[in-house]
Protein backbone atom coordinates (compact mmCIF):
# COMPACT_ATOMS: atom_id res chain seq x y z
CA UNK A 1 0.00 0.00 0.00
CA UNK A 2 0.98 3.41 -0.47
CA UNK A 3 0.21 5.13 3.10
CA UNK A 4 -0.06 3.35 5.86
CA UNK A 5 -0.57 5.44 9.25
CA UNK A 6 -0.20 3.11 12.40
CA UNK A 7 -0.99 4.43 15.88
CA UNK A 8 0.12 7.52 15.17
CA UNK A 9 0.18 9.96 18.17
CA UNK A 10 1.56 13.85 17.75
CA UNK A 11 1.96 15.78 20.84
CA UNK A 12 2.17 19.55 20.67
CA UNK A 13 3.30 20.25 24.33
CA UNK A 14 0.43 19.04 26.40
CA UNK A 15 -2.08 19.02 24.10
CA UNK A 16 -2.58 15.85 21.65
CA UNK A 17 -2.79 17.22 18.01
CA UNK A 18 -3.68 13.47 16.73
CA UNK A 19 -4.43 10.51 19.13
CA UNK A 20 -3.69 7.09 17.90
CA UNK A 21 -4.74 7.22 14.51
CA UNK A 22 -4.81 4.52 12.11
CA UNK A 23 -5.46 4.04 8.55
CA UNK A 24 -4.10 3.22 5.18
CA UNK A 25 -4.65 4.13 1.55
CA UNK A 26 -3.94 1.51 -1.00
CA UNK A 27 -2.19 2.33 -4.67
CA UNK A 28 -4.20 4.27 -6.93
CA UNK A 29 -6.81 4.93 -4.30
CA UNK A 30 -8.11 8.67 -3.86
CA UNK A 31 -8.78 9.12 -0.15
CA UNK A 32 -10.60 12.37 1.35
CA UNK A 33 -9.91 13.09 4.49
CA UNK A 34 -12.20 15.08 6.56
CA UNK A 35 -12.69 16.54 9.67
CA UNK A 36 -13.72 19.77 11.63
CA UNK A 37 -11.08 22.95 11.26
CA UNK A 38 -8.75 21.61 13.83
CA UNK A 39 -9.04 18.02 14.14
CA UNK A 40 -5.57 17.23 12.90
CA UNK A 41 -5.76 17.05 9.11
CA UNK A 42 -2.83 19.22 8.46
CA UNK A 43 -1.04 17.67 11.69
CA UNK A 44 -0.88 14.02 9.79
CA UNK A 45 -0.10 15.26 5.90
CA UNK A 46 2.76 17.61 7.78
CA UNK A 47 3.85 13.71 9.36
CA UNK A 48 3.41 12.02 6.11
CA UNK A 49 5.71 14.51 4.27
CA UNK A 50 8.54 14.71 6.63
CA UNK A 51 8.10 18.09 8.00
CA UNK A 52 6.93 17.66 11.70
CA UNK A 53 7.96 13.93 13.44
CA UNK A 54 5.43 11.90 14.83
CA UNK A 55 5.76 11.41 18.88
CA UNK A 56 5.02 8.14 18.07
CA UNK A 57 3.65 5.64 16.18
CA UNK A 58 4.31 4.90 12.20
CA UNK A 59 4.12 6.44 8.90
CA UNK A 60 5.08 4.76 5.93
CA UNK A 61 4.57 6.49 2.53
CA UNK A 62 5.62 3.45 -0.52
CA UNK A 63 7.38 1.10 2.39
CA UNK A 64 9.82 4.21 3.28
CA UNK A 65 9.38 5.14 7.00
CA UNK A 66 8.99 8.82 7.46
CA UNK A 67 11.40 9.24 10.18
CA UNK A 68 14.03 6.43 9.08
CA UNK A 69 14.12 7.61 5.05
CA UNK A 70 12.94 10.71 4.40
CA UNK A 71 14.45 11.63 1.18
CA UNK A 72 13.37 8.77 -0.21
CA UNK A 73 9.60 9.60 1.07
CA UNK A 74 10.40 13.23 -0.40
CA UNK A 75 11.27 12.31 -3.59
CA UNK A 76 7.66 9.94 -3.95
CA UNK A 77 5.15 12.65 -2.45
CA UNK A 78 3.72 15.59 -4.34
CA UNK A 79 2.88 17.82 -1.53
CA UNK A 80 0.61 21.03 -1.65
CA UNK A 81 0.62 22.71 1.71
CA UNK A 82 -2.63 24.16 3.52
CA UNK A 83 -3.08 27.80 2.64
CA UNK A 84 -0.44 27.55 -0.66
CA UNK A 85 2.83 28.82 -0.15
CA UNK A 86 4.30 30.17 -2.85
CA UNK A 87 7.25 32.75 -3.62
CA UNK A 88 5.21 35.58 -4.84
CA UNK A 89 8.16 37.17 -6.37
CA UNK A 90 9.39 34.46 -8.58
CA UNK A 91 8.17 33.80 -12.39
CA UNK A 92 5.93 30.86 -13.14
CA UNK A 93 8.49 29.32 -15.46
CA UNK A 94 10.86 30.16 -13.20
CA UNK A 95 9.49 28.57 -9.88
CA UNK A 96 8.30 25.64 -11.99
CA UNK A 97 12.49 25.26 -12.95
CA UNK A 98 13.42 25.58 -9.38
CA UNK A 99 10.91 22.92 -8.58
CA UNK A 100 12.08 20.48 -10.95
CA UNK A 101 16.04 21.03 -10.61
CA UNK A 102 15.36 20.30 -6.93
CA UNK A 103 13.59 16.74 -7.69
CA UNK A 104 16.67 16.62 -9.98
CA UNK A 105 14.91 16.74 -13.41
CA UNK A 106 17.67 18.58 -15.89
CA UNK A 107 17.92 19.74 -19.15
CA UNK A 108 15.50 19.46 -22.37
CA UNK A 109 13.77 16.69 -19.74
CA UNK A 110 13.09 19.35 -17.39
CA UNK A 111 11.89 21.92 -20.48
CA UNK A 112 9.26 19.44 -21.56
CA UNK A 113 7.86 18.43 -18.23
CA UNK A 114 7.33 21.96 -17.31
CA UNK A 115 5.68 22.53 -21.08
CA UNK A 116 3.29 19.41 -20.31
CA UNK A 117 2.53 20.18 -16.31
CA UNK A 118 1.76 24.28 -17.70
CA UNK A 119 -0.69 22.72 -20.34
CA UNK A 120 -2.07 20.21 -17.80
CA UNK A 121 -2.98 22.87 -15.35
CA UNK A 122 -4.36 24.96 -17.48
CA UNK A 123 -1.38 27.91 -16.91
CA UNK A 124 -1.18 28.51 -20.35
CA UNK A 125 -2.00 31.79 -20.25
CA UNK A 126 -0.34 33.17 -17.03
CA UNK A 127 2.98 31.47 -17.55
CA UNK A 128 4.91 34.01 -18.11
CA UNK A 129 3.77 36.05 -15.12
CA UNK A 130 4.79 36.83 -11.77
CA UNK A 131 3.21 34.42 -8.96
CA UNK A 132 2.08 37.05 -7.20
CA UNK A 133 0.21 38.53 -10.07
CA UNK A 134 -1.83 35.75 -10.20
CA UNK A 135 -5.63 35.31 -9.01
CA UNK A 136 -6.03 32.70 -6.24
CA UNK A 137 -7.31 30.35 -8.44
CA UNK A 138 -4.19 29.96 -10.92
CA UNK A 139 -2.00 29.89 -7.67
CA UNK A 140 -3.70 27.12 -6.89
CA UNK A 141 -3.18 25.53 -9.66
CA UNK A 142 0.48 26.74 -9.38
CA UNK A 143 0.69 25.29 -6.47
CA UNK A 144 -0.88 21.73 -7.64
CA UNK A 145 1.53 21.97 -10.73
CA UNK A 146 4.62 22.03 -8.50
CA UNK A 147 3.44 19.11 -6.56
CA UNK A 148 2.60 17.33 -9.77
CA UNK A 149 6.00 18.49 -11.66
CA UNK A 150 7.96 15.33 -10.65
CA UNK A 151 5.15 13.17 -11.52
CA UNK A 152 4.89 11.65 -7.69
CA UNK A 153 3.59 8.44 -6.95
CA UNK A 154 1.47 9.76 -3.84
CA UNK A 155 -0.03 13.12 -3.62
CA UNK A 156 -0.59 14.83 -0.51
CA UNK A 157 -3.20 17.91 -1.18
CA UNK A 158 -3.96 19.92 2.45
CA UNK A 159 -7.69 21.84 1.79
CA UNK A 160 -6.67 22.30 -2.30
CA UNK A 161 -9.71 24.07 -2.70
CA UNK A 162 -10.14 27.13 0.32
CA UNK A 163 -11.20 30.09 -0.84
CA UNK A 164 -11.70 29.29 -4.55
CA UNK A 165 -14.73 30.21 -6.03
CA UNK A 166 -17.34 27.36 -7.12
CA UNK A 167 -16.11 27.47 -10.68
CA UNK A 168 -12.86 27.18 -9.71
CA UNK A 169 -13.79 24.38 -7.17
CA UNK A 170 -14.89 22.55 -10.02
CA UNK A 171 -11.93 23.12 -12.13
CA UNK A 172 -9.37 22.39 -9.54
CA UNK A 173 -11.28 19.01 -8.43
CA UNK A 174 -11.53 17.51 -12.70
CA UNK A 175 -7.61 18.46 -12.14
CA UNK A 176 -7.29 16.24 -9.08
CA UNK A 177 -9.88 13.99 -10.51
CA UNK A 178 -7.51 13.57 -14.17
CA UNK A 179 -4.18 13.88 -12.74
CA UNK A 180 -4.91 11.44 -9.73
CA UNK A 181 -5.95 8.70 -12.07
CA UNK A 182 -2.49 6.75 -11.62
CA UNK A 183 -1.74 8.08 -8.32
CA UNK A 184 -2.33 7.64 -4.70
CA UNK A 185 -4.36 10.78 -3.62
CA UNK A 186 -4.84 11.44 0.07
CA UNK A 187 -6.48 14.97 0.06
CA UNK A 188 -8.42 16.89 3.03
CA UNK A 189 -11.19 18.78 3.16
CA UNK A 190 -13.84 20.01 4.85
CA UNK A 191 -16.80 19.94 2.14
CA UNK A 192 -18.83 16.93 1.95
CA UNK A 193 -19.68 16.96 -1.68
CA UNK A 194 -16.09 17.67 -2.62
CA UNK A 195 -15.25 14.55 -1.18
CA UNK A 196 -18.30 12.52 -2.61
CA UNK A 197 -17.38 13.62 -6.23
CA UNK A 198 -13.97 12.68 -6.00
CA UNK A 199 -13.27 9.84 -3.93
CA UNK A 200 -12.90 6.37 -3.38
CA UNK A 201 -13.35 6.22 0.14
CA UNK A 202 -12.98 8.94 3.15
CA UNK A 203 -10.98 9.03 6.59
CA UNK A 204 -12.94 11.25 9.01
CA UNK A 205 -11.37 12.55 12.09
CA UNK A 206 -12.48 14.29 14.81
CA UNK A 207 -10.46 16.26 17.92
CA UNK A 208 -7.34 13.96 16.85
CA UNK A 209 -9.51 10.34 16.80
CA UNK A 210 -10.07 8.15 14.10
CA UNK A 211 -14.21 8.52 13.29
CA UNK A 212 -14.49 6.84 10.41
CA UNK A 213 -12.81 4.94 7.73
CA UNK A 214 -14.87 3.66 5.01
CA UNK A 215 -16.04 3.54 1.19
CA UNK A 216 -17.92 6.42 0.40
CA UNK A 217 -21.13 4.19 -0.66
CA UNK A 218 -21.03 2.52 2.69
CA UNK A 219 -21.53 5.67 4.62
CA UNK A 220 -24.14 6.43 2.25
CA UNK A 221 -25.89 3.22 2.43
CA UNK A 222 -25.94 3.78 6.40
CA UNK A 223 -27.49 7.07 6.04
CA UNK A 224 -30.10 5.84 3.48
CA UNK A 225 -31.28 3.26 5.81
CA UNK A 226 -32.88 5.82 7.60
CA UNK A 227 -34.86 8.70 6.41
CA UNK A 228 -35.37 11.43 8.20
CA UNK A 229 -38.92 13.70 8.18
CA UNK A 230 -40.11 16.64 9.38
CA UNK A 231 -43.51 16.65 10.65
CA UNK A 232 -45.38 19.85 11.26
CA UNK A 233 -49.02 19.28 13.60
CA UNK A 234 -51.63 21.68 14.65
CA UNK A 235 -51.17 20.88 17.91
CA UNK A 236 -48.67 19.56 20.22
CA UNK A 237 -48.53 15.50 19.66
CA UNK A 238 -47.10 13.13 22.59
CA UNK A 239 -43.76 12.43 21.74
CA UNK A 240 -44.42 8.19 23.21
CA UNK A 241 -47.22 8.28 21.32
CA UNK A 242 -45.16 9.24 18.29
CA UNK A 243 -42.56 6.51 19.22
CA UNK A 244 -45.01 3.72 19.22
CA UNK A 245 -45.46 4.15 15.06
CA UNK A 246 -44.42 1.01 13.11
CA UNK A 247 -41.14 2.16 11.67
CA UNK A 248 -40.23 5.37 13.63
CA UNK A 249 -37.09 5.02 15.23
CA UNK A 250 -36.37 7.92 17.07
CA UNK A 251 -38.07 11.66 18.02
CA UNK A 252 -37.21 14.95 18.04
CA UNK A 253 -39.43 17.77 19.26
CA UNK A 254 -38.23 20.71 17.49
CA UNK A 255 -40.28 23.24 18.77
CA UNK A 256 -43.82 24.80 17.95
CA UNK A 257 -45.02 21.52 16.88
CA UNK A 258 -42.63 20.56 14.35
CA UNK A 259 -40.85 16.91 14.72
CA UNK A 260 -37.70 15.54 13.57
CA UNK A 261 -38.46 11.91 12.50
CA UNK A 262 -35.47 9.17 12.16
CA UNK A 263 -37.70 6.36 10.46
CA UNK A 264 -36.78 3.19 9.07
CA UNK A 265 -36.20 3.48 4.85
CA UNK A 266 -37.70 0.47 4.71
CA UNK A 267 -41.11 1.30 5.58
CA UNK A 268 -43.42 4.08 4.22
CA UNK A 269 -44.62 5.72 7.58
CA UNK A 270 -46.35 8.30 5.87
CA UNK A 271 -49.61 6.95 5.86
CA UNK A 272 -49.47 5.69 9.62
CA UNK A 273 -48.24 8.98 10.60
CA UNK A 274 -51.67 10.36 9.20
CA UNK A 275 -53.56 8.14 10.30
CA UNK A 276 -52.01 9.41 14.31
CA UNK A 277 -52.93 12.50 13.23
CA UNK A 278 -56.47 11.93 12.51
CA UNK A 279 -57.02 9.46 15.76
CA UNK A 280 -55.66 12.47 17.85
CA UNK A 281 -57.82 15.06 16.33
CA UNK A 282 -54.57 16.56 15.27
CA UNK A 283 -54.11 18.20 12.02
CA UNK A 284 -50.57 17.49 9.94
CA UNK A 285 -49.81 20.68 8.40
CA UNK A 286 -46.75 19.33 6.97
CA UNK A 287 -45.16 16.68 5.88
CA UNK A 288 -41.45 16.69 4.72
CA UNK A 289 -38.42 14.54 3.73
CA UNK A 290 -34.94 15.95 4.47
CA UNK A 291 -32.23 15.39 2.14
CA UNK A 292 -30.24 12.61 4.12
CA UNK A 293 -26.70 13.80 3.10
CA UNK A 294 -22.83 13.07 3.48
CA UNK A 295 -23.44 16.63 5.71
CA UNK A 296 -25.27 14.83 8.31
CA UNK A 297 -23.15 12.02 8.23
CA UNK A 298 -20.45 14.72 9.15
CA UNK A 299 -22.49 16.46 11.37
CA UNK A 300 -23.01 13.13 13.22
CA UNK A 301 -19.64 11.73 13.31
CA UNK A 302 -17.85 15.37 14.36
CA UNK A 303 -20.54 15.89 17.24
CA UNK A 304 -18.42 17.99 19.57
CA UNK A 305 -20.30 15.42 22.44
CA UNK A 306 -19.96 12.74 20.47
CA UNK A 307 -18.16 9.92 22.27
CA UNK A 308 -15.34 7.84 20.29
CA UNK B 1 22.55 23.68 -2.98
CA UNK B 2 23.34 25.05 -6.33
CA UNK B 3 19.00 24.75 -6.72
CA UNK B 4 18.76 27.25 -3.56
CA UNK B 5 21.72 29.30 -4.28
CA UNK B 6 20.44 30.22 -8.10
CA UNK B 7 16.62 31.14 -6.43
CA UNK B 8 18.09 33.44 -3.54
CA UNK B 9 20.85 34.76 -6.03
CA UNK B 10 18.17 35.25 -8.41
CA UNK B 11 15.94 36.66 -6.24
CA UNK B 12 18.26 39.22 -5.05
CA UNK B 13 18.94 40.27 -8.32
CA UNK B 14 15.04 40.36 -9.22
CA UNK B 15 13.96 42.90 -6.00
CA UNK B 16 16.65 45.40 -6.73
CA UNK B 17 18.32 44.16 -3.38
CA UNK B 18 21.50 43.17 -5.28
CA UNK B 19 21.72 46.32 -7.44
CA UNK B 20 20.62 48.71 -3.84
CA UNK B 21 23.34 46.67 -1.72
CA UNK B 22 26.24 47.41 -3.96
CA UNK B 23 25.54 50.38 -5.04
CA UNK B 24 25.02 51.69 -1.35
CA UNK B 25 27.93 50.00 -0.59
CA UNK B 26 30.46 51.47 -3.55
CA UNK B 27 28.82 55.03 -2.96
CA UNK B 28 29.34 55.28 0.88
CA UNK B 29 33.15 53.89 0.05
CA UNK B 30 33.58 55.95 -2.75
CA UNK B 31 32.61 59.34 -0.85
CA UNK B 32 34.86 58.39 2.18
CA UNK B 33 38.15 57.59 0.57
CA UNK B 34 37.64 60.07 -1.95
CA UNK B 35 35.51 63.10 -1.15
CA UNK B 36 34.93 63.24 2.69
CA UNK B 37 38.04 65.26 3.44
CA UNK B 38 38.26 63.58 6.91
CA UNK B 39 38.69 60.47 5.63
CA UNK B 40 39.91 61.04 2.08
CA UNK B 41 42.89 59.21 0.96
CA UNK B 42 43.75 62.13 -1.28
CA UNK B 43 44.16 64.54 1.86
CA UNK B 44 46.28 62.07 3.46
CA UNK B 45 48.56 61.90 2.07
CA UNK B 46 49.47 58.65 1.70
CA UNK B 47 48.94 55.54 -0.75
CA UNK B 48 47.00 53.09 1.46
CA UNK B 49 43.76 51.29 1.29
CA UNK B 50 42.97 51.97 5.91
CA UNK B 51 39.85 54.07 4.74
CA UNK B 52 38.04 50.74 2.98
CA UNK B 53 39.48 48.44 5.06
CA UNK B 54 38.44 50.21 8.58
CA UNK B 55 35.34 51.91 7.55
CA UNK B 56 34.22 49.36 5.21
CA UNK B 57 33.16 46.82 8.55
CA UNK B 58 30.97 49.26 9.67
CA UNK B 59 29.47 49.55 6.69
CA UNK B 60 28.87 45.82 6.83
CA UNK B 61 27.66 45.60 10.04
CA UNK B 62 24.14 47.77 8.25
CA UNK B 63 24.03 46.60 4.94
CA UNK B 64 24.53 42.71 5.28
CA UNK B 65 21.86 42.32 7.93
CA UNK B 66 19.43 44.13 5.22
CA UNK B 67 20.72 41.45 2.84
CA UNK B 68 19.88 38.12 5.23
CA UNK B 69 16.95 39.69 7.40
CA UNK B 70 14.32 38.47 4.81
CA UNK B 71 15.75 34.80 4.18
CA UNK B 72 14.49 33.00 7.08
CA UNK B 73 12.36 35.27 8.05
CA UNK B 74 10.47 35.59 4.77
CA UNK B 75 9.95 31.56 4.49
CA UNK B 76 8.81 31.28 7.58
CA UNK B 77 5.80 34.00 7.44
CA UNK B 78 5.10 33.38 4.36
CA UNK B 79 4.82 29.15 5.24
CA UNK B 80 7.05 28.25 1.63
CA UNK B 81 9.71 27.02 4.32
CA UNK B 82 7.33 23.85 4.44
CA UNK B 83 7.55 23.52 1.11
CA UNK B 84 11.09 23.85 0.83
CA UNK B 85 11.57 21.10 3.64
CA UNK B 86 9.28 18.44 2.31
CA UNK B 87 11.17 18.60 -0.55
CA UNK B 88 14.03 15.82 -1.36
CA UNK B 89 17.09 18.42 0.00
CA UNK B 90 18.69 18.53 3.18
CA UNK B 91 18.46 21.36 5.71
CA UNK B 92 22.28 21.64 5.07
CA UNK B 93 21.67 22.61 1.52
CA UNK B 94 18.93 24.90 2.43
CA UNK B 95 21.34 26.69 4.84
CA UNK B 96 24.35 26.34 2.94
CA UNK B 97 22.79 27.81 -0.24
CA UNK B 98 20.88 30.83 1.55
CA UNK B 99 24.09 31.54 3.04
CA UNK B 100 26.36 31.49 -0.15
CA UNK B 101 24.40 33.32 -1.82
CA UNK B 102 24.72 36.13 0.83
CA UNK B 103 27.92 36.08 0.81
CA UNK B 104 28.67 35.51 -3.00
CA UNK B 105 26.57 39.14 -2.81
CA UNK B 106 28.86 40.86 -0.70
CA UNK B 107 31.82 39.33 -2.69
CA UNK B 108 30.41 40.71 -5.96
CA UNK B 109 29.74 44.32 -3.64
CA UNK B 110 33.60 44.33 -2.42
CA UNK B 111 34.94 43.50 -5.62
CA UNK B 112 34.96 47.10 -7.59
CA UNK B 113 36.75 48.41 -5.13
CA UNK B 114 39.76 46.92 -6.65
CA UNK B 115 39.48 49.65 -8.73
CA UNK B 116 40.71 51.73 -5.92
CA UNK B 117 43.96 49.57 -5.61
CA UNK B 118 45.16 50.42 -9.36
CA UNK B 119 43.88 54.21 -8.66
CA UNK B 120 45.99 54.31 -5.46
CA UNK B 121 48.93 52.75 -7.38
CA UNK B 122 48.65 54.97 -9.93
CA UNK B 123 48.49 58.02 -7.27
CA UNK B 124 51.95 56.61 -5.74
CA UNK B 125 55.25 58.32 -5.99
CA UNK B 126 57.08 56.58 -7.14
CA UNK B 127 54.08 54.42 -8.90
CA UNK B 128 53.46 51.54 -7.88
CA UNK B 129 54.01 52.51 -4.41
CA UNK B 130 51.91 50.95 -2.27
CA UNK B 131 51.93 47.84 0.35
CA UNK B 132 50.16 45.39 -2.02
CA UNK B 133 50.55 42.62 0.55
CA UNK B 134 48.63 44.35 3.42
CA UNK B 135 46.26 44.86 0.84
CA UNK B 136 45.63 41.48 -0.28
CA UNK B 137 45.80 40.32 3.30
CA UNK B 138 43.00 43.13 4.41
CA UNK B 139 40.85 41.91 1.11
CA UNK B 140 40.75 38.59 2.63
CA UNK B 141 40.01 39.67 5.80
CA UNK B 142 37.78 41.92 4.46
CA UNK B 143 36.07 38.78 2.60
CA UNK B 144 35.89 36.48 5.55
CA UNK B 145 34.80 39.44 8.19
CA UNK B 146 31.69 39.67 5.26
CA UNK B 147 31.49 35.95 5.15
CA UNK B 148 30.78 36.04 9.36
CA UNK B 149 28.18 38.72 9.48
CA UNK B 150 26.58 36.71 6.23
CA UNK B 151 26.82 33.72 8.97
CA UNK B 152 25.25 36.09 11.80
CA UNK B 153 22.42 37.22 9.46
CA UNK B 154 21.60 33.78 8.69
CA UNK B 155 21.05 32.67 11.73
CA UNK B 156 19.12 35.64 13.28
CA UNK B 157 16.91 35.59 10.32
CA UNK B 158 15.98 31.86 11.23
CA UNK B 159 15.75 33.18 14.90
CA UNK B 160 11.80 34.85 13.76
CA UNK B 161 9.71 35.34 11.20
CA UNK B 162 9.76 39.45 11.53
CA UNK B 163 12.36 40.86 9.33
CA UNK B 164 12.80 44.09 11.39
CA UNK B 165 13.53 41.70 14.55
CA UNK B 166 15.68 39.79 12.81
CA UNK B 167 17.86 43.03 11.22
CA UNK B 168 17.78 44.47 14.16
CA UNK B 169 19.22 41.13 16.17
CA UNK B 170 22.12 40.64 13.42
CA UNK B 171 23.20 43.93 13.56
CA UNK B 172 23.39 43.82 17.27
CA UNK B 173 25.59 40.10 16.72
CA UNK B 174 27.73 41.55 14.39
CA UNK B 175 28.96 44.73 16.42
CA UNK B 176 29.39 42.74 19.04
CA UNK B 177 31.36 40.21 17.68
CA UNK B 178 33.56 42.59 15.17
CA UNK B 179 34.28 45.21 18.02
CA UNK B 180 32.09 44.34 21.11
CA UNK B 181 34.65 41.82 22.31
CA UNK B 182 37.49 44.06 22.00
CA UNK B 183 36.23 47.46 23.72
CA UNK B 184 35.24 44.68 26.58
CA UNK B 185 38.65 43.46 26.94
CA UNK B 186 40.16 46.81 27.14
CA UNK B 187 37.95 47.15 30.84
CA UNK B 188 40.41 47.31 33.08
CA UNK B 189 39.76 44.27 35.31
CA UNK B 190 40.71 41.36 33.01
CA UNK B 191 44.33 40.77 34.25
CA UNK B 192 46.25 38.53 32.09
CA UNK B 193 42.14 37.32 30.52
CA UNK B 194 42.51 40.49 28.32
CA UNK B 195 44.31 39.11 25.49
CA UNK B 196 41.92 36.10 25.34
CA UNK B 197 38.79 37.99 25.65
CA UNK B 198 40.40 39.89 22.70
CA UNK B 199 40.62 37.30 20.58
CA UNK B 200 36.60 36.26 20.64
CA UNK B 201 36.54 39.56 18.53
CA UNK B 202 37.04 39.60 14.95
CA UNK B 203 39.12 42.80 14.86
CA UNK B 204 41.97 41.33 16.45
CA UNK B 205 42.16 39.00 14.07
CA UNK B 206 41.01 41.50 11.32
CA UNK B 207 43.68 43.57 11.79
CA UNK B 208 46.32 40.66 11.85
CA UNK B 209 45.43 39.83 8.45
CA UNK B 210 45.49 43.76 7.46
CA UNK B 211 49.21 43.70 7.96
CA UNK B 212 49.67 41.38 5.05
CA UNK B 213 50.41 38.25 7.62
CA UNK B 214 48.10 35.75 6.78
CA UNK B 215 48.13 33.42 9.48
CA UNK B 216 46.39 30.26 9.63
CA UNK B 217 45.02 31.05 13.24
CA UNK B 218 43.56 33.78 12.39
CA UNK B 219 41.67 32.26 8.93
CA UNK B 220 40.97 29.37 11.28
CA UNK B 221 39.10 32.04 13.55
CA UNK B 222 36.88 33.15 10.75
CA UNK B 223 36.27 29.58 9.43
CA UNK B 224 35.42 28.51 13.12
CA UNK B 225 33.23 31.28 13.70
CA UNK B 226 31.22 30.68 10.33
CA UNK B 227 31.14 26.71 11.08
CA UNK B 228 29.82 27.68 14.90
CA UNK B 229 26.54 30.38 12.84
CA UNK B 230 25.59 27.66 10.36
CA UNK B 231 25.64 24.86 12.72
CA UNK B 232 22.81 27.09 15.50
CA UNK B 233 21.14 27.68 12.17
CA UNK B 234 21.01 23.90 11.54
CA UNK B 235 19.90 23.30 15.01
CA UNK B 236 17.45 25.98 15.24
CA UNK B 237 15.83 24.91 11.79
CA UNK B 238 16.21 20.84 12.62
CA UNK B 239 14.54 22.18 15.92
CA UNK B 240 10.64 21.50 14.06
CA UNK B 241 11.76 17.73 14.66
CA UNK B 242 11.92 18.12 18.72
Amino acid sequence: MSILVKDLTKTYGTQNAVERISFEVNDGEIVGFLGPNGAGKSTTMKIATCYLPPTSGVVEVGGFDVVKNPNEVKKMIGYLPEHNPLYLDMFVREYLNFIGKIHGIRGAKLGARIAEIISLCGLTKEQNKKIGNLSKGYRQRVGLAQALLHDPKVLILDEPTTGLDPNQIIEIRNLIKSTGKDKTVLFSSHIMQEVQALCDRVVVINNGKLVANDEIDALKFDDSKRLIIKAEFSEQPSEPGLLEIDGIIKVKDLGECVFRLEVENSVDVRPAIFKYATDHGLMLLGLQQEEASMETVFQELTKPDKKS
Amino acid sequence: MIQVFIKELNSFLNSLIAYIVISVFLAGIGLLMWVFPDTSVLDYGYADMETLFALGPYVFMFLIPAITMRMFAEENRAGTIELLLTKPITDWQIILGKYLSGWALVIFAVLPTVFYYWSLRQLGDPIGNIDTAAVIGSYIGLILLGGVFTSIGVLSSLLTTNQIVSFIVAVFLCFIFYSGFSSLASINDWGSGALLFEQFGILYHYNALSKGLIDTRDILYFASVITLMLLFTKLILGSRKW
